[in-house]
């Protein structure tokens, strides 16, 4: 963890030094770009919090033993890295989160298409689907933990649960607001009614269903800390929840940390995606320079 | 048909390649926007279709082109068509020469580069049609027509959202391409100057019928300065109701 912020600030403040990007062969410019601490200045703030944080626990204005410092949650990280606790821990809440969102993509994707490509789907899927939307999900907790016991099952199903209902909104709404003209310009061109789903439809609605996409990633997130603390024997929610019995300010922080770490990381992946899917787009064009 | 020029008394001969026939439509229980209209556009003309907003041009168009239904009425129009619209309606996910090849079931990269050539974007071939300016995405929507080789091509409006100087070299481009490819094409407009610059006979609707048609038996290349250009320009626009 500590080597990735490293990286990330040497990179940022070499990038600022030299002012010709010309000095970069092309394709490590393309890949810093996409990077996004282009802009140093942004993370100037909340590395000053971080110091008056530490200031703070140093002079005991803060007692540690409700808030570690962040020395201290380094040191922390770095022992349950080393002992392995992080890692099984972590790998189990990303395996939780990967399994629950592949779910949500295949349900939210195929309802989105049932509904958005004829009338009669529609009427079959959507009103359900925004009836069950308006619904708090994390109600459903004890619901959950009645018919799927306390395993792994009711844990991936919320994930997957929350993160359907962004992905079919914003896919929906992505194929319904394809513009009419071109649509029109497809009937004169006689395309055929698949030709025009591939070539017009779905190409159109992607840009929404990605932002469904990140919209998903960070419920998932959420989705996945609430179903690890409420019942779990292992997950960063319950290495937190057991920190908690036993007073670690200082693990529960680390627990917070990767939780933020690991949004910021999918998030991260999924804009990278759309950065590739939608190189059209003339925000893209713009950014790198690349017209025509 | 009372239009002498010398390419359509050659043209009568044949099968008109567009016939229409007592086109009726209206919308709710309102007036016609068409009224048993009857048109004949000849193989290789060039009509060009004036008329005040309103006047049934593009509900004409749009039923030629297939996209509402005729109820009322007979059309006949050759399957190899094509339209061009006022906007280029070009797929922004895809390069230049994809928007040109949609749909061709066949065609190569190199035969949309060759159409891209014609209509002088081989150069954007492969650009992403958001970067192309508004004269260049027509051009990429006439290349996109021309490719299906089309029998009969329609127009809408194609060059109104551009500016004065662009407006000109499409004109030049499209009267170049219609000489050498010599397909019927309709052209809708709002613009005396185009109609008088590029068609063998304009037809001014207006309610839904055919008002008057005008013969324009100029030889090409035509001048706006041209005395017999000047006199076809103030009668058709007296047929608008415009008084000058």
């Amino acid at each position: 963890m500590s080597g990735a912020v490293q990286h990330s600030t040497a990179s940022s403040v070499s990038r600022f030094a030299i002012p010709s990007v010309a000095t970069f062969s092309p394709s490590r410019r393309k890949w810093l770009g996409r990077l996004p601490y282009r802009n140093f200045g942004r993370y100037l703030s909340p590395l000053l919090m971080i110091l008056c944080w530490q200031a703070a626990c140093s002079t005991g204005l803060l007692s540690t033993r409700l808030v570690a410092s962040p020395v201290q949650i380094l040191g922390t990280g770095w022992t349950l890295v080393q002992d392995g606790t992080l890692s099984t821990n972590m790998g189990v809440s990303l395996l939780r989160a990967f399994a629950g969102l592949s779910l949500a993509l295949v349900a939210g994707i195929s309802l989105a298409l049932i509904s958005g490509l004829s009338r009669l789907g529609e009427n079959i899927v959507d009103a359900p689907l925004q009836i069950f939307r308006t619904l708090p999900v994390l109600a459903l907790v004890p619901l959950f933990i009645l018919w799927f016991g306390i395993g792994e099952t009711p844990k991936i199903l919320l994930v997957a649960l929350g993160s359907t209902f962004p992905i079919y909104l914003n896919l929906h709404k992505g194929i319904r607001s394809i513009d009419p003209k071109l649509l029109e310009m497809t009937r004169t061109l006689r395309l055929s009614r698949s030709q025009t789903i591939r070539d017009v439809i779905l190409p159109g609605a992607l840009p929404d269903l990605l932002v469904g996409v990140r919209f998903a990633v960070g419920i998932s997130w959420l989705m996945l800390v609430v179903a690890e603390q409420v019942n779990a024997d292992s997950g960063i929610g319950h290495m937190m929840m057991d920190a908690q019995d036993f007073l670690r300010t200082d693990i529960i922080f680390v627990g917070l940390a990767i939780y933020g770490l690991l949004g910021l990381i999918s998030d991260q992946c999924v804009r990278v995606l759309e950065h590739r899917a939608l190189v059209w787009r003339p925000l893209h064009i713009q950014r790198t320079g690349n017209i025509g | 048909m009372n239009y002498i020029s010398p390419l359509a008394t050659v043209a009568t001969d044949l099968q008109p390649a567009v016939s229409v026939r007592g086109l009726s439509r209206r919308f709710g229980n309102g007036s016609p926007v068409l009224d048993k209209l009857n048109l004949d556009i000849a193989q290789g003309e060039f009509v060009a279709l004036l008329g005040r907003s309103g006047s049934g041009k593009s509900t004409l168009l749009r039923a030629l082109s297939g996209l509402d239904p005729v109820r009322e009425g007979q059309i006949s129009c050759p399957q190899e068509s094509a339209v061009v619209f006022q906007e280029s309606r070009l797929l922004p996910w895809k390069k230049v020469w994809q928007n040109v090849m949609l749909g061709k079931t066949g065609a190569t990269r190199s035969d949309a580069r060759k159409v891209l050539e014609e209509v002088g974007l081989g150069h954007r071939t492969d650009a992403w049609p958001l970067t192309l300016s508004g004269g260049e995405a027509q051009r990429a929507a006439l290349a996109r027509a021309l490719i299906r080789e089309p029998k009969f091509l329609m127009l809408d409006e194609p060059f109104a959202a551009l500016d004065a100087l662009t407006r000109l070299n499409m004109q030049d481009l499209v009267s170049s391409l219609w000489q050498r490819h010599k397909s019927a094409v309709l052209l809708v407009t709002h613009d005396v100057d185009e109609a008088l610059l590029l068609a063998d006979r304009a037809v001014v609707l207006e309610e839904g019928r055919i008002r008057a048609e005008l013969p324009i038996s100029l030889p090409h290349p035509r001048r706006h300065y041209d005395p017999a250009f000047v006199q076809l320009r103030s009668t058709l626009l007296k047929h608008l109701g415009v008084d000058e």
